[in-house]
């Protein structure tokens, strides 16, 4: 519990409608977007300017409280969970974006700023931001340096980590720090880099330079039914190998198509076993090019319906009933646990078949959704937490497909982070030597551990523990392979 | 979501029905985005994941405070959420409930008892709002700056004798029924005239039933729910005479009355004697831009036999009660375009105008707030006339411009 005297302390630097103290008014902060993990915070506190943020670190630097930072709260791997102790501090008021450069193509903003509206702000200027999570109508672009972001747009655009140019830091010493810079490159190590995706660990941001695109003179998605999902797995490898590179290539499975079109009526054929959504951008010559191309590949690979949006209305729906899938699983279940990791594309196949038995083995039923492009899995566990039992095994359902991943030379996050969720999946991921490093590196920004304590590197103990209870022969699933 | 209901509530119509749709929000956060309240507050209280957590929590037994109520209070009720989440939460639904047991449990000021208690009992009643409007028009002059910005002016403008005068008879066959009202008739008594010309036009008569009057919305959102019940209940006894007489519809000119009315089956469903009335009053139940759609080749008939309206540059303001609580998206739009009008886009289209009934008295700061931000949109993109579809939207938007806000029908 945080003392009497630091909330006191706290009161003195905040207005009484920026802190939340009372259980009424901080309960509802218990968890973000993974609502399996949840724990009370003490007490929020919602800061309106850099000063109250700067005063509020300062205080718990010098009483040695620790600090979860909070955006939207629409992660999904607890990364905004609140710790016991701490203050959870929401960047939310800082919703302003600070102002656009239409001619170098950047915008500067606050933390708080909603993905989406970035790219709103900057639609009158032919401009839009790149990187579009799911969540992108609701995410906050501080939330997205946070947990280095991506999206659909990805394969082609990149992740958040492309797609800044600099940030203005404050860190736990109360020193405020421009890293990155305008120009596409900067002396030094690539400190901007180790920042996204830092999960909140190093420092709290204040303030991000964002590059902005040029809208694409032209888009096209292209839609493909398939009667077999390891078909639409194929089509995915193959038409990366032809050459094309698709803006985004998405593929969902029959439950997510389900779900997705009874939010959006999107059109998606109820039928299919699998779809795959492919956006093709560029010039018009380029464009006309590549659906054909991309057309050919799907008639090849076993596509058993092939539709190319009419228009940019049916693009649009196409898009929102993917971009929705997550949440519109809430149609199927009560609850769902929405799965991240990354495999090879060669290995979608037979990694989708080995879910399969996994979902009849647990008895839970699992509904796809792929970044097929990237080979960024999405699997989401349909349970009932109201049942006794059923997040336990819905966890380690999870945590079985996580590993599979490693297996298979994937990874355990593709862009929702570690957070809580994969903590002990980092474990299968990295040896020792690794963690150690990097708790070095959290050290040197940290070295109290004030900062998101408990997230996203795991404690060397923690490993041997969680090795212990999960014994694989007590030895690591294909060791040759490559772990990054 | 999990949720593990209180014993008070678990076995009850309410429980049952709290949670059913508790358990359909998966907390994505996807309903921040597109709240009025959060994006002028930023604090998740203000939002309708908090709101929805604050609900859980009282639902599940916590002690909750007036701040639990401050927080549900603030929400504008437009149901921006409802078309936002993917998951389709029933918000709305859930709010009502939430309010209903949150001031069981913790009460509100004294201060605020009064004066939610007073516009429930005044607003409703025709007459008595009438009157004061008629005095706070004639000692407007005389009143401070804030209180005169309350009042609204006569609905009196330049082409009044065109549009406004009195109602054609009801000579065709076909009837419909339409709605006064409780505070249109003194605000804006033109708006159910011209709905009735047109109609006459296209070969429908338009017919008020004596004894119907507020819709109950004034009251149930006040959360003297038992009150609005009432309402509902005399209105069913108003119309059914007319409907047993064949009449087709009953049409609403204001959107906030017409989502209300389209809930009664909903909101009397658990009352044996009204709740199979009620669900085919719901069924009866259009808006005025969904009767024209109905008839749009008897409308464009008579647009082109009529000959060229003016065409003006207009923007619509679509109601939250219309495009969230209603669904209707893209309608009255496509009707002013056929009628030879020129719509204008504007930004942020989904977001509230901070009118919401009684909001505007109660959470002024936060009203004129949203009031100004939506007039920026429409200023912005310089139209002649604004129009909406709403009689708090129109009053509420007009007393922030000096561009003239009007109902679309009176464009036709």
């Amino acid at each position: 519990m945080i003392s009497p005297d630091i909330i006191r302390r706290l009161q003195a630097i905040l207005p009484p409608h920026c802190l939340l103290i009372a259980q009424e008014d901080v309960k509802p902060f218990e968890t973000d977007g993974l609502t399996a993990f949840h724990s009370t915070p003490d007490v929020v506190a919602l800061p309106e300017t850099e000063d109250q943020v700067k005063a509020i670190i300062a205080l718990c630097r010098e009483t040695q409280t620790p600090i979860v930072f909070r955006g939207a709260g629409t992660g999904v791997s607890g990364g905004a969970l609140p710790v016991d102790g701490a203050v959870l501090l929401a960047m939310t008021k800082f919703n302003r974006i600070l102002s656009i450069d239409p001619l170098a193509r950047i915008a500067r903003v606050q933390p708080g700023v909603r993905n989406l509206a970035i790219s709103e702000a900057a639609a009158p200027f032919s401009l839009y931001y790149a990187p579009d999570p799911s969540s992108q109508i609701a995410c906050t672009i501080g939330g997205n340096v946070a947990e280095n972001s991506g999206g659909v747009h990805c394969l082609k655009y990149g992740l958040t980590v492309h797609n800044i140019l600099s940030v203005r830091v404050l860190t736990i010493d109360g020193e405020e720090l421009v890293i990155g810079s305008e120009a596409l490159d900067a002396p030094g190590y690539d400190l901007l880099a180790l920042l996204t995706g830092s999960e909140g660990m190093l420092a709290v941001t204040l303030e991000i330079s964002v590059k902005l695109l040029p809208k694409p003179e032209r888009t096209q998605v292209v839609l493909a039914a398939f009667d077999e999902v390891e078909k639409g797995g194929a089509a995915v490898g193959a038409i990366i190998s032809g050459g094309v590179l698709p803006a985004g290539l998405e593929m969902m499975d029959k439950l997510a198509i389900e779900a997705a079109e009874a939010y959006s009526h999107a059109g998606y054929p109820l039928d299919a076993e699998a779809i795959l959504l492919v956006e093709v951008d560029g010039t018009q010559e380029e464009v006309s090019e590549d659906v054909m191309r991309v057309r050919e590949i799907l008639l090849a690979s076993g596509a058993t319906d092939i539709r190319t949006a009419k228009d940019e209305a049916e693009q649009k729906k196409f898009w929102a009933g993917r971009k929705a899938a997550f949440p519109a699983v809430g149609r199927l279940a009560p609850d769902y646990y929405c799965m991240d990791g990354t495999i090879p594309r060669k290995a979608l196949p037979a990694v989708l078949k080995r879910m399969a038995e996994l979902s009849t083995e647990y008895a839970l039923p699992v509904a796809n959704v792929f970044h097929a492009g990237d080979g960024n899995l999405h699997p989401l566990i349909l349970y009932d937490a109201n049942q006794p039992g059923e997040w336990e095994k819905a966890e380690r359902f999870g945590a079985d497909i996580l590993e599979m991943c490693v297996a298979h030379g994937g990874s355990i996050t593709g862009e929702h982070g570690v957070g809580i969720e994969k903590i002990s999946q980092m474990c299968v991921q990295f040896g020792n030597a690794e963690l150690q490093a990097f708790h070095g590196i959290k050290a040197c920004f940290d070295p109290d551990g004030l900062l998101n304590p408990g997230k996203a590197v795991p404690t060397l103990h923690r490993c041997a523990e969680y090795g212990a209870m999960h014994v694989r022969s007590g030895n690591l699933p294909f060791p040759e392979l490559p772990r990054f | 979501m999990q949720t593990r209901l209180a014993d008070f509530i678990r076995d009850t119509d309410d429980g049952r029905e709290a949670d059913r749709i508790l358990r359909t929000c998966v907390h994505c956060g996807f309903c921040l985005a597109t709240c009025p309240t959060y994006q002028i507050l930023g604090d998740e209280l203000d939002s309708p994941r908090g709101r929805i957590y604050l609900m859980k929590q009282l639902f599940e037994g916590a002690s909750i405070t007036h701040k639990t109520l401050k927080h549900l209070d603030r929400c504008l009720t437009c149901r921006n959420c409802e078309t936002t989440c993917p998951s389709g939460v029933e918000y709305g639904k859930l709010i009502d409930l939430g309010r209903k047991h949150a001031e069981r449990k913790a009460a509100r000021p004294l201060s605020e008892q009064i004066k939610r208690r007073a516009l429930a009992k005044f607003l409703p009643q025709e007459n008595l709002f009438g009157g004061a409007l008629k005095l706070g028009r004639m000692v407007k002059p005389f009143l401070p700056q804030t209180l005169a910005g309350k009042v609204p002016a006569n609905p009196s403008h330049p082409d009044k004798g065109e549009l406004g005068g009195i109602s054609p008879s009801a000579r065709h066959p076909r009837k419909m029924l339409v709605l006064a009202g409780c505070v249109q008739p003194a605000l804006a008594p033109q708006i159910n005239v011209a709905a009735a010309r047109v109609l006459d036009a296209i070969g429908i008569s338009l017919i008020e039933a004596d004894n119907a009057g507020c819709c109950g919305a004034v009251s149930f959102h006040l959360n003297f729910q038992e009150e609005g019940l009432d309402a509902m209940r005399r209105n069913i006894d108003a119309w059914w005479p007319h409907i047993e007489a064949g009449a087709e519809a009953i049409v609403m000119t204001a959107s906030g009355c017409g989502v209300t009315v389209k809930e009664y089956g909903h909101q009397l469903r658990h009352d044996t004697r009204y709740a199979e009335k009620a669900a085919k009053i719901s069924a009866l139940t259009c808006d005025m831009s969904e009767v024209l759609l109905n008839e749009e080749a008897a409308l464009r008939g008579w647009l082109s036999g009529r000959g060229a309206l003016e065409g003006k540059r207009v923007c619509f303001h679509a109601p939250c009660t219309l495009q969230h609580g209603q669904k209707i998206t893209g309608v009255v739009e496509a009707l002013l375009t056929v009628a030879g009008h020129t719509v204008l886009p504007i930004s942020e289209p989904h977001l509230c105008c901070g009118s919401a009934g009684t909001y505007s008295l109660l959470e002024s700061e936060i009203s004129t707030q949203l009031r100004d931000r939506k007039l920026g949109h429409l200023s912005a993109a310089q139209p002649e006339v604004i129009t909406s579809a709403n009689i708090g939207c129109l009053t509420h938007l007009q007393s922030g411009t000096g561009i003239p806000v009007r109902h679309w029908i009176e464009l036709l």
